[in-house]
């Protein structure tokens, strides 16, 4: 094996990919979103007419024959057709020679639940037709790790693989540690996200009866409303977002084009219930401390916030409170926005596509707004970019990104040059 | 050989294995010529049984090598 480089210390994201409910690849969705589109619709994917929800945010332009060898096209959970597809855009988006460095790329695309999907038709088959006739690939499709062990089978990536599982904040959790592998060189660049299709019969079953969703069936374009006093719930969405990062110097000479540096990567825990978030928001505000302690920066350089905000009436409620507390008399000024608002909640996707729209939000100078926000909560009184996008000058953003079991996590990220 | 019985293997293998037709063909070995792996193999044995509503104990499965071989065994397991 050839030696380890030293690590400059600065990680840099070099290509991007996403699969969203507002469209495949970001020339798609991002259009969509800063016009303000909803990707929530009636679900598609199963007859849900006996569930309490049934309405969610589908990825309704994906084909995994697009993207995959077709064996595995025909079989394979659709969270790992996601990241693969992901993967594959990220790459060709940086231009950069996986093989040419293959024992120091490598891969963290981690997933709240895994394939969720292929374990209820195998666990229906064991079921109706005995214990022979479930899949050989029960095992491999379900587990949460295989998106990233299937990415680094398709392009060759011998360095360090791995997976994070922490629910909601999986996607976030996997490109902050990717950041940590990098920066302390072991590893020269990493595929790193989240990828999440939890829209089957028992993951619709489990999240209905967690009482964490919306009921708004009848209006679903209406249904996820962050921050609005009217809000009841989140909208279940299926998605990823892989991103290309890559040491600094490493990318500088190869002439590659930076989105945006991880400055600041902050995570903490609540300690305090398996599904609810701290009711002072606790852990939230500590981990945006951490993440602007770690980026060296003062909360007044922030220039927009991607928040977690569900759509919960408890998540909106203590991320505003720590918000207020992390970041003092700014939090009045700052834009503040939550997306989930257009393409509903991808749980272990989330905090990597949410990473993915600050990075454009910085790109573009636009920032995309929180639909649906018609009725202010007295308890909700920031600047959440109502209904219509804004253009806006940011050098630096923050994204948050909790899950069940009091993962908080906040990334800190800088415009590319 | 019943021409049945080899193009109901056809087209299960075709489907599991996402091989063109004209591949399958007789003396083609389902490991070395079919891109088949160990966990493939596992699933084209299920997907036979389905289809052909037999059962093919386990240590029986390493005779079938060649699509020849599974039409032959399914042939004769079914009288």
């Amino acid at each position: 094996m050839s030696d380890w480089p030293r690590p400059s210390g600065r990680v840099v994201i070099t290509g991007v990919g996403a699969v969203t409910p507002l469209g495949t690849g970001v020339d798609t969705f991002w259009p969509r979103m800063l016009a303000g589109e909803s990707g929530v619709g009636p679900i598609t994917l199963l007859d849900a007419s006996e569930f309490t929800t049934r309405i969610a945010a589908e990825v309704k332009d994906f084909s995994a024959e697009d993207w995959l060898d077709k064996k595995d096209a025909r079989r394979i959970d659709r969270f790992i057709a996601f990241a693969e597809a992901s993967a594959k855009m990220a790459l060709d988006d940086s231009g950069i020679d996986p093989t040419s460095i293959a024992e120091h790329f490598g891969c963290l695309i981690g997933s709240g639940i895994g394939g969720l999907t292929f374990l209820g038709e195998q666990y229906r088959r064991l079921v109706e037709s005995g214990p022979g006739k479930v899949s050989p690939f029960l095992v491999p499709y379900m587990i949460p790790d295989m998106a990233s062990g299937y990415v680094s089978i398709c392009h060759g990536l011998k360095g360090p693989n791995t997976c994070v599982v922490t629910a909601c904040s999986t996607g976030a959790n996997a490109i902050g540690d990717a950041y940590h592998i990098i920066k302390r060189g072991d590893a020269i660049a990493m595929l790193a996200g989240g990828s999440e299709a939890p829209i089957n019969e028992i993951g619709l079953a489990g999240f209905c009866s967690a009482r964490a969703m919306t009921n708004r069936n009848d209006e679903p374009l209406r249904a996820s409303r962050p921050f609005d006093a009217n809000r009841d719930g989140f909208v279940m969405a299926e998605g990823s977002a892989v991103f290309v990062m890559e040491d600094y110097d490493h990318a500088v000479a190869r002439g590659a084009t930076i989105y945006a540096e991880i400055l600041g990567y902050g995570f903490t825990g609540d300690a305090h219930h398996m599904t609810m978030p701290d009711p002072e928001g606790d852990g939230a505000y500590r981990s945006m401390k951490m993440a602007l302690h770690r980026a060296g920066l003062e909360p007044s350089q922030i220039g927009y916030i991607n928040a977690h905000g569900t759509s919960t009436p408890y998540n909106d409620k203590f991320e505003t409170m720590a918000i207020k507390r992390a970041f003092g008399e700014h939090a009045y000024t700052v834009p503040i926005s939550s997306t989930k608002s257009m393409i509903g909640h991808t749980l272990g996707a989330a905090g990597a596509i949410e990473a993915l729209i600050c990075i454009l939000a910085m790109r573009d100078g636009k920032l995309p707004p929180t639909v649906n926000y018609e009725t202010p909560d007295p308890e909700c009184d920031l600047d959440y970019v109502p209904n219509v996008a804004r253009e806006a000058d940011v050098t630096y953003s923050l994204t948050n990104s909790f899950g069940f079991g009091g993962h908080n996590v906040s990334l800190v990220l800088s415009r590319g040059q | 050989m019943a021409a049945d019985t080899f193009e109901r293997v056809k087209k299960v293998t075709v489907e599991k294995l996402g091989v063109k037709e004209e591949e399958v063909i007789e003396t083609a070995s389902f490991t070395e010529d079919l891109g088949a792996d160990s966990l493939d193999v596992v699933e084209l044995v299920m997907a036979f049984e389905d289809e052909f509503g037999i059962e093919i104990p386990d240590d029986e499965v390493g005779v079938i090598k060649t699509v020849g071989d599974a039409v032959t065994y399914i042939d004769k397991k079914r009288g």
